[in-house]
């Protein structure tokens, strides 16, 4: 018999509403599989009486004909949310101890949908990370490993731990943000499916803001189907949000038909790159030559911009951060550190934010102090923005001649935790993810294959604001051709 | 141009950050690193290019100047690490 916690969210639904199992059974089943592979590290925050709770009012729900899109359904939820009466520390020190008294818009949503909360999970500090090596919390394993060594893998970064348990099983569906890539890359680095929506789509009320201006939130599942079904469950508008937008959320699922006839998919000539492992390229191609045999006509187009990129971005996104995180002084809430006797008002705030930040967030703060600061700002900050604009344009004319772009989503696979990087050789990760962050636009990555070392590859679907639902058809019919059914601990 | 430890040590002071003696070096070198390598914008010609202050071209949205909330002092002050009479505690900042 199948495992419960093997099933997908929609094979998991039906089985809910046709009475083979429970919420409440699912729900134990998923903590006893978390528990089981607690090695992996992937959860942070235990929700476990919440989430049985949560179960049995579900089940509820459901016998009085009221259930929601997702009801019954165990999701990770990434500890950038602010969830009321559970710790939320977005992985850093400096949050030690702080419980919200209130909830995220996301979270709300995704409860109302009948969504239960089985854990919180591990990220890398205020999700600035490629390989959730910077959490308070630890590493997170990628539950993959290489045929020819038993290093221990990243699972990529920042939502780390919600890519690690949708990959092992641990959940049905995980809630990621992603600022840079921080779903896309965790999921072409574990094998799985993950979508970030455009920007506005989803509320960044009660999100832990990273960059204000790239931050959204997004979903993580196995399939696209079920990353239909939980993005439809999150997404909408939020007034506590001034930058969410006052627009209808599609029905997701109902525009996966599979049919992708006629339509146009970029292939941008800037995103080739010899810094790229050559089986990413060769599975670039096939997925081209995929589509192609769907019906859907592949056009070489140009991102003149792209290389400027991945430098805007850790222009702008330190910059916000420096400014986001001036919240963190020791005075409101978390973490204070003990002081010796005269200290002063400055001395608290130095040596808090000293002991509460790691380092990765340490750089980011000062990078971005000083690229705001008089007499650097026109030269670093302004001019970022302007080059933002160039790359918002790229896409703008793209997509007057394309549905999609397609794209890989990393440069390579799964690196190991033991790997040393140089800050910049690390943000280099992100070279092909961040493009359609800065743009705003709504980009997912899929599995489309292993390689030499059984590891998973991702491709990543670029699509204009606002067009998840044609987005999400053309990733279900892209795995439908390819039909990626690897599991970690499987392949031989 | 590269930023001397002096910089870094001040910018770090700017953002409330008290480097450990022994990683000043350290800072110093990989925040001139990112710098150098953010430093290709130069090239980019973006005369005549407006900078981007809204991901998705929209307005913000107005909203009637109304207390919406309030009431919640004890919220507010739930996760203070020192809170006396409703209001944070910190140290002395007057003489």
């Amino acid at each position: 018999m199948t495992k419960l916690t093997d099933l997908s969210v929609t094979a998991a639904l039906i089985g809910l509403e046709n009475k083979e199992f429970s919420a409440v059974d699912l729900a134990k089943e998923t903590l006893k599989e978390i528990e089981n592979k607690k090695d992996l590290n992937a959860f942070s925050v235990d929700t476990s009486d919440f989430a049985i709770k949560q179960a049995a009012q579900s089940d509820k729900k459901r016998a009085d004909g009221k259930a929601g899109v997702i009801e019954g359904i165990p999701v990770g939820v990434k500890d950038l949310f602010c969830t009321k009466g559970f710790s939320s520390t977005a992985c850093s020190k400096i949050l030690n101890g702080f419980t919200p008294t209130y909830e995220s818009t996301v979270t709300t949503n995704l409860f109302a949908a009948g969504g239960i909360m089985i854990g919180k999970t591990n990220m890398d500090e205020f999700a600035m990370g490629s390989g959730n090596l910077n959490s308070s919390n630890g590493i997170v394993k990628n539950p993959w490993t290489r045929k020819d060594d038993n290093k221990v893998l990243v699972p990529g970064g920042s939502s780390g731990g919600s890519s690690a348990a949708i990959a092992a099983r641990l959940c049905q569906g995980a809630l990621g943000t992603d600022t840079g890539g921080s779903i896309r890359q965790p999921a072409s680095f574990t094998g799985i499916t993950g979508i970030k929506p455009t920007y506005g789509r989803c509320s960044r009320y009660g999100m832990i803001a990273f960059a204000s201006s790239l931050d959204q939130a997004g979903v993580f599942a196995r399939s696209s189907k079920d990353c239909a079904l939980l993005l439809e469950a999150i997404a909408g508008y939020d007034k506590k949000d001034s930058t969410s937008i006052n627009k209808p959320v599609d029905n997701y699922i109902s525009m996966i038909t599979g049919d992708v006839k006629g339509k146009k998919i970029g292939i941008p000539k800037e995103y080739q790159s010899d810094k790229m492992q050559g089986e990413v390229n060769d599975y670039w191609q096939k997925a081209a030559k995929f589509f192609e045999e769907l019906g859907a006509e592949t056009i070489e187009i140009s991102l003149p911009n792209t290389k400027y990129a991945l430098p805007v971005y850790y222009i702008i996104a330190p910059a916000e951060a420096s400014s986001n995180l001036a919240r963190y002084d020791g005075v409101r809430y978390g973490h204070r550190a003990e002081l010796p006797s005269g200290a002063s008002l400055d001395d608290m705030y130095e040596l808090t934010r000293s002991e509460g930040f790691g380092d990765e967030v340490k750089r980011r703060i000062m990078i971005g102090t000083y690229v705001l600061s008089a007499g650097y700002y026109d030269a670093y900050y302004k001019k970022a923005q302007k080059v933002r604009t160039l790359i918002a344009n790229d896409f703008k004319q793209a997509f007057s001649k394309v549905d999609f772009v397609l794209t890989p989503t990393a440069p390579t696979s799964a690196f190991a935790v033991d790997e040393k990087m140089d800050p910049v050789t690390m943000y280099l990760n992100d070279v092909f993810t961040v493009p359609a962050s800065l743009a705003g636009l709504p980009a997912m990555s899929l599995p489309v294959g292993l390689d030499k070392q059984n590891m998973p590859l991702g491709m990543q679907l670029i699509a204009p604001a606002f067009e998840e639902g044609k987005l999400l058809n053309a990733a279900f019919a892209l795995e439908q051709a390819i039909g990626f059914n690897h599991k970690p601990g499987e392949v031989q | 141009m590269s930023l001397t430890k002096e910089q870094v040590k001040k910018i770090a002071k700017l953002g409330r950050i008290r480097l450990k003696a022994e990683q000043e070096d350290e800072f110093t070198g990989e925040i001139n690193q990112i710098l150098d390598w953010v430093t290709m914008l130069q090239e980019v010609n973006t005369d005549g290019v407006e900078q981007m202050t809204s991901v998705v071209n929209v307005s913000l949205p107005m909203r009637e100047d109304k207390i919406t909330d309030g009431d919640i002092q004890e919220d507010v002050l739930a996760n203070a690490p020192d809170a006396k009479f409703g209001c944070y505690v910190v140290p002395k900042v007057v003489e």
